[in-house]
């Protein structure tokens, strides 16, 4: 029989939590490791191999200098490079930096700001290294995580589609809280794959999952605001975990700048 | 009163309290009973076993994007009209198994998809609902390769259908002559009054069903009663001023459609400048697709577990509005949202009548109510039509 493909799990600015979803895979977890030699996971085990790596799935942002070095290292390391979750993908909630002035935020939470040393924006690490596959959300879902894997095993593209949150909420007869509450949910902007947590709560969608294909965030925020949402709270809303993602960063930019100018921003007609 | 079965064609009185013997007599008949419930602050269709759990004395108001459930004091048991659920949700599942396989020392075993579910009896449904199932009928069992799962819960499914008295801004059934009266397709037809329903038997099951409560005779005064209230109310909607002389109305604007050469009006405007302004409020996230009655698409994925050595075909609901659905080798064939609108909506109304025979919209009035951003078809149809004002 061949070898195992290598593993290797790396992260960079980040909470920890997608590569909790891999540990989290409880039932699927033997099997995984069964499949493949997990070569390095400074969560799940000591023992570290030498690469290269078969998979590296990258957990976090890029925030320091050295981290934009570390990373382009893993990817001449790893025959595959997979982000996993919405810092490593879009810069995460730490990217909420990027709309403000680092060193402020520095000297208000560090005893000693000298020690700190860091870049003034986080960024994702598809824009440092080419990446060949991202699975999204805050955190990953770990069916996602596993079909990956599979995928990765078998030779094949993964299940990991692209439509609305709103897909997965009808599928699952969830009935929508933006129609039936009138609350601003991103679903309809939104990546399924989360298994629709919130609205299943009738909370609205977050937007964890990063843009969808094509979103419209426009039409939808526009609307949102037609219905008396207030600018500030729409800027909150796409200015979340996966605020810096181009599509929803674009649309929290139009917003403020419509703010300061004073204009409710209109759905087109 | 009581008698071993009623023939087809029967109009009986039973007083309200006795909905629960109706219940219990379809449950005894082996049914899987569902109707109207509220959950989630709408009405949807799901078990019920008790007519304490119908959404009595509730009224919905919907609008374009806007769905909001209010009490209402006379206490009827269904004056709200049709939420985000429809009958597809039970007889079209959102996802379903269709082959199992799994490979045991080489050899592959082909494991048959699970039995049928129980028949299910429903509650409540609606003459769009109605029209619904036969459109979809004509898609899943009236063609040259039959839908087995659907076909058999189908053929098994009891109809208890309910005549409107009361529509939605958002119903436009009277303009695809679908509805509100309920007029064929069911096993029972029930008319709310004041202090009891009107049942007439459609079929023999029906008539065994409504014997075991206790009913007695329907007077001629009661049968012509139970008649004209659905007239009533589709003279009512055939009478709604058209949308441009609505702005007295303070209100919704009360949704119809004009059906004159729909076809033609939409396959001579395919180059029309309004496909692409309602693709700038488009998002493209298939909610109208997903609860509209009649659409059928579906994917087909093969799912492994790690090893591959257990394998699943799953079906699932699909929606022409992502890019997957139109992808072939060369990539996706409907790239812009403006193209897929106008599929959607071509197809719905006018390509929809060269497949099958008939239209694929039913009235119902879903895909507006559950938009996110309300985008109406009434309104897109009447922008076509150089209508609007």
């Amino acid at each position: 029989m061949a070898a195992k493909p290598k593993l290797a799990v790396f992260k960079f600015a980040s909470c920890d939590g997608c590569q909790l979803s891999l540990l989290d895979a409880e039932d699927e977890l033997l099997a995984v490791a069964d499949a493949v030699e997990i070569a390095y996971f400074l969560e799940a085990r000591t023992r570290t191999l030498e690469g290269p790596y078969d998979v590296g799935l990258v957990e976090g942002s890029i925030t320091t200098a050295h981290d934009a070095e570390r990373i382009r290292r893993i990817r001449d390391q790893c025959q595959f490079l997979v982000t996993i979750g919405a810092c490593a993908t879009s810069g995460g909630i730490q990217s909420l930096r990027n709309w403000a002035d680092v060193n402020e935020f520095i000297s208000q939470v560090y005893a000693h700001p000298e020690y700190i040393k860091t870049l003034a924006t986080s960024t994702p690490v598809a824009d440092h290294v080419i990446v060949d596959f991202e699975l999204r959300g805050c955190p990953i879902n770990k069916h996602q995580l596993v079909e990956l894997v599979a995928a990765l095993l078998q030779g094949r593209k993964p299940r990991v589609p692209r439509y609305s949150v709103c897909i997965d909420c009808k599928r699952k007869h969830v009935v929508c809280v933006a129609v039936a509450q009138g609350v601003a949910c991103l679903g309809p902007v939104t990546q399924a794959g989360c298994g629709v947590i919130c609205p299943a709560y009738h909370r609205e969608c977050f937007g964890c999952f990063g843009p969808k294909e094509q979103p419209n965030l426009a039409s939808l925020l526009g609307h949102y605001a037609n219905r008396g949402a207030d600018a500030v709270q729409l800027v909150r809303l796409t200015r979340n975990f996966n605020g810096y993602a181009p599509e929803f960063r674009e649309a929290s930019d139009d917003l403020e700048t419509a703010a300061a100018l004073g204009n409710t921003p209109d759905a087109p007609s | 009163m009581s008698a071993t079965n009623l023939p087809v064609g029967s109009f009986v009185r039973i007083a309200k309290p006795e909905l629960q013997t109706l219940i219990d007599q379809l449950r005894a008949m082996g049914y899987r009973t569902i109707g109207p419930r509220l959950s989630q602050g709408a009405v949807i269709y799901d078990d019920v076993d008790s007519v304490e759990q119908l959404p009595r004395g509730w009224v919905d108001q919907q609008d374009g994007g806007f769905y909001r459930l209010q009490p209402q004091e006379d206490g009827a048991y269904f004056d709200y009209v049709v939420g985000p659920h429809s009958l597809k949700n039970f007889l079209f599942p959102p996802r379903e198994t269709l082959l199992q396989l799994s490979r045991e020392q080489d050899q592959w075993r082909l494991h048959a998809p699970a039995p049928p579910d129980p028949p299910l009896a429903v509650l409540g449904a609606r003459a769009c609902d109605l029209r619904a199932l036969w459109v979809q009928d004509l898609v899943f069992v009236e063609v040259e390769f039959v839908d087995p799962a659907y076909q058999a819960r189908r053929s098994n499914l009891f109809v208890a259908a309910v005549n409107c008295r009361r529509a939605a801004a958002t119903c436009f059934c009277h303009s695809m002559k679908t509805g509100p009266a309920v007029v064929s397709g069911f096993d029972l037809a029930l008319t709310e009054q004041d202090d009891h329903f009107v049942i007439e038997t459609g079929s023999e099951r029906g008539g065994e069903a409504v014997a075991a409560c206790p009913w007695t005779p329907c007077t001629i005064s009661e049968i012509e009663a139970a008649r004209r209230a659905p007239r009533e109310l589709e003279r009512a909607m055939h009478q709604r001023a058209p949308r441009e002389r609505q702005d007295l109305h303070k209100g919704p604007p009360l949704r119809s459609l004009d059906v004159t050469d729909l076809r033609e009006l939409l396959l001579n405007n395919l180059e029309h400048p309004r496909w692409e302004s309602v693709a700038q409020r488009c998002l493209a996230c298939a909610n109208c697709t997903m609860v509209c009655p009649t659409c059928f698409c579906s994917t087909v994925d093969e799912v492994t577990d790690l090893t591959g050595d257990q394998v699943r075909r799953e079906r699932s609901w699909a929606s022409c509005f992502t890019a997957e659905h139109s992808y072939m080798n060369s990539g996706t064939v409907r790239k812009s949202v403006r193209s897929r609108y106008r599929q959607w909506l071509t197809h719905k109304l006018a390509t929809w009548i060269d497949q099958f025979g008939v239209s694929g919209c039913v009235g119902c009035g879903r895909c507006i109510t559950w938009c996110p951003v309300g985008i109406d078809l009434t309104e897109e149809i009447a922008a076509l039509r150089g209508t609007m004002p």
